[in-house]
C-alpha cells in the first residue's frame, strides 16, 4: 500500500511538475462543527498562495494550486481518506491542516508519516503535539494550549472568580485544553466545582448544563467551539445556572455574537492573537480581498500555507522532503524578517541564496517540529463587540 | 420553602426541557407509527423529511419577514407551517410516486421498502443541506420567553429560578391540540377508518371497496402535516440544523417501538417514557436533594445515574431491552 502510495505520488507528481504546477493541500474541516470558521481559514491559506502566484517568482515562475479536502474535524476515518486522496490522486507536496487536534493527530500519524508528506496545522493546539515525534513533518502555527490554560486560569483567578465550573468539547482539543486550565488553576489557589464534556452540534444542552448547575460555582469557563459552546453559554446564562463566563479561543467569532446574543455581554476570552505590524498588514490585505481576516485563525493559515510555499523555495524543489527540511529555516532567525504582503520579496531573497525569518500575521516563531510560540489577546464582550483587554 | 426550591430546580433544568422535547418527539413518532401500520415498513427518512420540511418552512418564514409579516410576539413561523406541509404532501407524494409505489405493486419484502426509505433518506438530507447549508439556523422570532429566570426569581422570591421559553410552551400546546385532532380523525371520520382498517386487514379492506391509493395518500398527507410540525416546534425550540433532525431518528423510532408500533397512543406514551428517561437517567440530582435532604446530610456527589454523554445510549438501551423483553411494547403493536 505505501508503495503503491509512493508511486502513485510521484505519477501525479511528475504530472505536476510538467505543468508547472505545484500543488499544495488545504484539509480543513469544511463541514462539521467548525465549520462556520473553515472557510476564512482556507480563504487565508490561499490569499498566501495567490500572492506567491502573483508574483511569479516561486520556484521559477511556477504556481501553486490549492487542493481542499474535508477533515470534517471530528471523524478521523474521514480526515484520513481526504488526507490519502490528496496525496495519491492529486499529488499535494504539502499539507495545510488539518485543523481540529483529533484529526490532525489522526491524519498525522496514520497517513502523512507514511508518505513522507509535510504538514503544518494552523489550528491544531492539542499540548499532545508538543512531545509526539513526527520525523520532523509536523508544525504548527498555533501555540500550544498548554500555555493558553495557564494564561487564561490566570485571567479568571485575577478577576475574582475562586470557584468556577469547567466544560469543554469532547475531543483531543478540549480534552488537552481543559486539563491544562484545570491543573494551571488549582495550582494558583482555585478550585474547579465540576468538569462536563459536552458534544458538538446538539440540539439541547440542558442536561450538561443541569449537571454543572448542580455543582455550582462562580463562573462557568466553556472550551469549545462556537457551536456547541455557544449553545451551552446561551443554555447556561437563560436556565440561570450562571451570569459569568469565561471562553478559550475556539469560541471566538462574530457568529458566537450573533447566535449567542445578550448572554455573552462581560464574557472574557482569550485567542491566539498577534498584533503589530505583521497583523495589521494581514487585515488590510485580506479586506483588500474580500476575506474574512478577523475570522479565528485566519492569520494563522495564512502564515502557514506561506510557510510551505517559502520552505519549498528555500529547498529550490517542491518535493515534501524538501519542503519539510526547510520549515525551520525559514521561519525563524537568522535572516530578513518578511511580514505578510511581502513575501515576493522573500522568494526573491531565498531564490538568491539568502536567508528568511517569516514573521507573518502571528510573529510565527517556530520551537522545534510540532511547537510554536505565541501571544494571547484577552478580550471582553461589550455590547456585542470583542473589545480587547491586554495582550498576555 | 425548601422543597419548593427543589421543585422549581427539577421542573428548570429537566421537567420543562424534557415535556417540551418528549412533545416533539411524539409528534415524530406518531408519523413513524402511522406509515409503519398503513404502508408497512420503517419510515427510515423520517428525520430527514421532517428537516426538509422544517427547511421550507424556514424559508417561508424568511419570506413573510422580508415582507414585514409576522404575529407579534408568536414566531412568524406558525404562518408559514401550512406552507412548509404544502411543500411536504408534494414531496411525501412524489417519493411515494417515484420509489415506494413500485416496490409496493411488486410486494416487495418490508426490508426492501426501509432500504428504499434509506435511500430517499440520502436524496433528502442533501436537498435540506442544498438550501440550509450544514449550519445552525436560527428562525425563532417574537417574543422569546413567557417568563425568564430573573422575572421568576424576582416574582416568587425563591432562591431558585425557573424559565419558560415561547417555544417550549407552543411546542407542548400545538402537540396537544394535535394529538387530540389525530385520534378525533382516526376513530371519527370515513378516511380515518378506512385507514385503521386498511391498517387491521389489508384484503378485507381492498375487499370492503376501499381505494388503496387514496389511503396512502391521505397517510403521506398526514405524515407530512404532523412532520412538519415536529420539525418546526424542535427548530424553534432548538434551532435547525440537519444533523441534529438525522439523529432525532433513534429516538423517535425508540418511542414508536416502546409504545408498540402502529400504536397512535403506543408512540405518544412512547416518546414521553423516551425523553424523561434521557433527561432524568443522565440528570445531576445533587442540587435537587441538596434542598430536600436535612441540613448536614446534603450529598456531596453528583447524584447522577449516567454521564451526560450518555443521554443517546439511554435510548438505545430503552430500544434493545423492549425488543429483547416485549417486542410488541407497551401498548401490544406489530412486532417488527
Amino acid at each position: 500500500m505505501k508503495k503503491l502510495l509512493l508511486a502513485s505520488t510521484a505519477l501525479a507528481f511528475s504530472a505536476g511538475m510538467a505543468l508547472a504546477d505545484v500543488k499544495m493541500g488545504v484539509l480543513l474541516g469544511f463541514t462539521g462543527p467548525i465549520e462556520s470558521i473553515t472557510p476564512h481559514m482556507a480563504d487565508g491559506a490561499e490569499m498566501a498562495w495567490n500572492e506567491i502566484n502573483e508574483s511569479g517568482l516561486f520556484l521559477g515562475g511556477q504556481s501553486i494550486t490549492s487542493v481542499r479536502a474535508d477533515s470534517t474535524c471530528v471523524d478521523s476515518s474521514a480526515a484520513q481518506a481526504a488526507a490519502e486522496r490528496m496525496i495519491s490522486s492529486d499529488g499535494v507536496v504539502a499539507i495545510m491542516g488539518a485543523d481540529c487536534s483529533g484529526v490532525t493527530m489522526a491524519v498525522l500519524q496514520n497517513v502523512a508519516m507514511s508518505a513522507g508528506i509535510p504538514m503544518i496545522s494552523p489550528s491544531a493546539t492539542s499540548p499532545a503535539f508538543t512531545t509526539t515525534d513526527s520525523n520532523g513533518l509536523f508544525f504548527r502555527t498555533a501555540p500550544s494550549d498548554a500555555r493558553q490554560g495557564v494564561v487564561l486560569a490566570g485571567i479568571v483567578l485575577e478577576r475574582g472568580f475562586n470557584e468556577v465550573a469547567l466544560t469543554y468539547t469532547n475531543n483531543d482539543y478540549g480534552a488537552g485544553f481543559a486539563n491544562a486550565f484545570e491543573a494551571a488553576f488549582i495550582e494558583m489557589g482555585g478550585t474547579i466545582t465540576s468538569k462536563v464534556a459536552h458534544e458538538e452540534a446538539r440540539g439541547d444542552y440542558s442536561a450538561e448544563v443541569g449537571q454543572l448547575a448542580a455543582a455550582g460555582g462562580d463562573a462557568l469557563v466553556i472550551l469549545g467551539y462556537v457551536d456547541g459552546g455557544g449553545s451551552m453559554l446561551r443554555t447556561a446564562y437563560e436556565l440561570g445556572a450562571f451570569e459569568n463566563f469565561f471562553m478559550g479561543d475556539g469560541m471566538f467569532g462574530d457568529e458566537l455574537v450573533a447566535s449567542v446574543g445578550e448572554a455573552l455581554e462581560g464574557t472574557v476570552g482569550t485567542i491566539p492573537w498577534a498584533s503589530g505590524e505583521g497583523a495589521d498588514r494581514f487585515h488590510e490585505m485580506a479586506e483588500a480581498a474580500g476575506v474574512q481576516g478577523q475570522s479565528s485563525y485566519t492569520r494563522e493559515s495564512y502564515d502557514a500555507a506561506a510557510l510551505l510555499a517559502l520552505a519549498a523555495q528555500a529547498a529550490g524543489e517542491a518535493t515534501p522532503e524538501g519542503i519539510a527540511a526547510n520549515i525551520l529555516n525559514v521561519a525563524n532567525e537568522p535572516g530578513e524578517p518578511i511580514l505578510p504582503g511581502e513575501l515576493a520579496r522573500g522568494l526573491e531573497i531565498l531564490a538568491a541564496g539568502g536567508e528568511v525569518n517569516y514573521m507573518g500575521a502571528t510573529n510565527v516563531t517556530l520551537v522545534g517540529p510540532g511547537e510554536a510560540a505565541g501571544f494571547y489577546r484577552e478580550y471582553v464582550v461589550e455590547n456585542g463587540e470583542f473589545v480587547t483587554v491586554q495582550f498576555h | 420553602m425548601e422543597p419548593l426550591n427543589a421543585l422549581v430546580s427539577v421542573t428548570n433544568f429537566m421537567l420543562i426541557p424534557a415535556f417540551a422535547y418528549g412533545s416533539q418527539l411524539a409528534l415524530g413518532a406518531l408519523g413513524i407509527t402511522l406509515i409503519f401500520s398503513i404502508l408497512r415498513f420503517a419510515h427510515f427518512a423520517h428525520g430527514d423529511t421532517m428537516a426538509l420540511g422544517t427547511a421550507a418552512v424556514i424559508g417561508g418564514t424568511f419570506f413573510l419577514q422580508a415582507q414585514g409579516i409576522g404575529l407579534g410576539g408568536l414566531p412568524t413561523a406558525l404562518l408559514a407551517i401550512p406552507f412548509g406541509i404544502l411543500v411536504m404532501v408534494l414531496y411525501l407524494l412524489a417519493a411515494d410516486k417515484l420509489v415506494y409505489k413500485y416496490f409496493r405493486q411488486v410486494k416487495a419484502k418490508p426490508l426492501t421498502l426501509v432500504m428504499a426509505s434509506l435511500g430517499v433518506m440520502f436524496v433528502t438530507n442533501g436537498i435540506t443541506r442544498l438550501f440550509m447549508g450544514v449550519g445552525e439556523t436560527r428562525f425563532e422570532d417574537g417574543q422569546r420567553f413567557l417568563f425568564t429566570v430573573r422575572e421568576f426569581r424576582e416574582f416568587t422570591g425563591l432562591a431558585e429560578g425557573m424559565a419558560l421559553r415561547s417555544a417550549q410552551a407552543i411546542t407542548i400546546i400545538t402537540a396537544l391540540i394535535v394529538m387530540v385532532v389525530l385520534f378525533w380523525f382516526l376513530t371519527r371520520t370515513r378516511a380515518g377508518k378506512s385507514m385503521r382498517a386498511y391498517s387491521d386487514n389489508e384484503d378485507l379492506a381492498l375487499l370492503s371497496g376501499i381505494n388503496p391509493e387514496r389511503v396512502v395518500m391521505i397517510t403521506w398527507t398526514i405524515t407530512a402535516i404532523l412532520l412538519v410540525l415536529a420539525g418546526t416546534l424542535y427548530g424553534l425550540d432548538k434551532g435547525f440544523r440537519p444533523f441534529n433532525y438525522f439523529q432525532l431518528l433513534l429516538p423517535m423510532f425508540a418511542a414508536a417501538i416502546l409504545g408498540g408500533l402502529g400504536s397512535p397512543i403506543g408512540a405518544i406514551v412512547g416518546a414521553y417514557v423516551v425523553a424523561f428517561a434521557e433527561m432524568g437517567i443522565t440528570f445531576a440530582w445533587r442540587r435537587v436533594f441538596s434542598y430536600l435532604m436535612p441540613e448536614g446530610l446534603e450529598p456531596t456527589s453528583m447524584m447522577q445515574l449516567l454521564p451526560v454523554d450518555y443521554k443517546f445510549a439511554v435510548t438505545f438501551a430503552i430500544l434493545v431491552i423492549v425488543l429483547l423483553f416485549r417486542p410488541t411494547g407497551i401498548f401490544k403493536g406489530k412486532v417488527l
